[in-house]
């Protein structure tokens, strides 16, 4: 039972708050000879697994860290390009280790405003008169729940399927929101929150929330 | 209304007297600082407008009211449940025109000039709660109703009771293209 991440939106579409909580690593380190059987080809700055998945390798992984270092975008730590470095029988065996990248800021940034848009493109789709946006998308790995107030702020949660209680912990969300982001005068509106007790407050609810398990807060 | 056991202070209710008191000392600084009469109330209603941008949500997420669907719904909303909440008065809702977007909260107690008999005869023209009529504007313009707010009547001023306008200024069909 776990919360993922929270994400706050303001009325234009920007990110103005981000807490990963909960991040399942499922890193994987393994020695290699050659000749590599996997397929790896660059993917925006990276390195991912095209094809050949094996043993906890997924496809999409990316190339985190070669003999223990980490490589920097298509670079090995020390400069060297890294599908070359992979494709000289002399650099063998190497250690690589395979991950889900993190995003970057940006990445969520942009990830964030698309969500905005898209949430937008929901109600105006819909078939019935004055609907709401997105308010939850269900994959298999995890449900991402929106709420958006009447003053167009958006709160996003992902967590797991099975997490119960989340609109709960939205409408809390939203609380804190007003109490220790609105209330503190050297906050403006629609800026990222900066706010210590907002942090603070927010971890406990969630906390809270997945102490509360399977079968919904108690409160 | 209660709040997560995450905070510290239960219930710690700040005295009303204190309240009053401030808001008293805010307008007399305000005279002090300001010449003419209508310069204070503008500095009022500014002040008022920050307070109401912030207060929206905090009375959206406490009282959890789902979207208004008429004027007349919000006055009401404002009337009863916020004015409830926040300075524990229900004033009364009378629609002033025809068409339907002009109203007056009627307040028969208003806890802000609990110690204020008159206004000094140099400040005729003052509204001393302005700053209301600024925090019913800037909450109002938040949740995407613009409105003029102001003060009717006011028994400082020698009439027989207290009356806030709004005139809500958008023609209902826009509401149509906003978001749910």
């Amino acid at each position: 039972m776990a919360i993922f991440s929270v994400y706050v939106v303001n009325k234009a579409g920007g990110l103005i708050y981000q807490l990963d909580h909960y991040a399942p690593r499922a890193d994987t380190e393994k020695t290699f000879s050659f000749p590599l059987d996997l397929v790896l080809r660059p993917h925006d700055e990276r390195i991912v697994v095209a094809f050949g998945q094996r043993d906890g390798i997924r496809v999409g992984h990316a190339v985190l860290a070669i003999n223990g270092a980490e490589v920097n975008g298509r670079f090995t730590a020390d400069g060297k390009d890294v599908l070359e470095f992979l494709g000289n029988p002399a650099n063998y065996p190497v250690s690589i280790r395979f991950g889900r990248h993190r995003l970057s800021s940006n990445e969520k940034l942009m990830l964030a405003s698309m969500f905005h848009s898209l949430f937008a493109i929901g109600s105006q789709l819909s078939p019935e008169v004055g609907s709401s946006g997105i308010e939850m998308l269900e994959t298999d790995t995890f449900k991402l729940h929106c709420f958006q107030t009447l003053t167009g702020i958006k709160f996003m949660v992902l967590a797991d399927p099975r997490q119960t209680g989340i609109d709960a912990l939205l409408r809390k969300i939203y609380e804190i929101y007003s109490d220790f982001a609105l209330k503190n005068p050297f906050y403006s509106l629609e800026m990222p929150i900066r706010c210590e007790l907002f942090d603070q407050n927010l971890k406990l609810a969630l906390e809270v929330a997945e102490k509360a398990g399977p079968f919904g807060p108690g409160s | 209304m209660s709040r997560s056991p995450g905070r510290k202070q239960e219930n710690h209710k700040i005295s009303r007297e204190l309240f009053v008191l401030t808001y008293g000392a805010l307008v007399a600084q305000l005279c002090k600082d300001y010449e003419k009469d209508e310069d204070v109330n503008a500095c009022l209603d500014r002040m008022g407008y920050s307070i109401g941008i912030r207060l929206i949500d905090d009375f959206l997420a406490r009282s959890a009211v789902k979207r208004c669907r008429s004027y007349s719904e919000t006055a009401d909303m404002i009337a009863q449940v916020a004015f409830k909440m926040y300075l524990g008065v229900t004033p009364s809702v009378s629609c002033n025109s025809a068409m339907g977007n002009e109203f007056s909260l009627i307040l028969d107690k208003n806890p802000l000039v609990d110690f204020v008999e008159e206004l000094p005869a140099e400040r005729a023209s003052l509204c001393y709660c302005n700053l209301l009529c600024g925090v019913i504007r800037g909450a109002l313009e938040m949740v995407h109703l613009a409105a003029e707010v102001t003060f009717l009547q006011d028994r400082l001023k020698g009439d027989a009771v207290t009356e806030i306008g709004i005139t809500f200024l958008r023609k209902p069909e826009d509401r149509k293209h906003k978001r749910n």
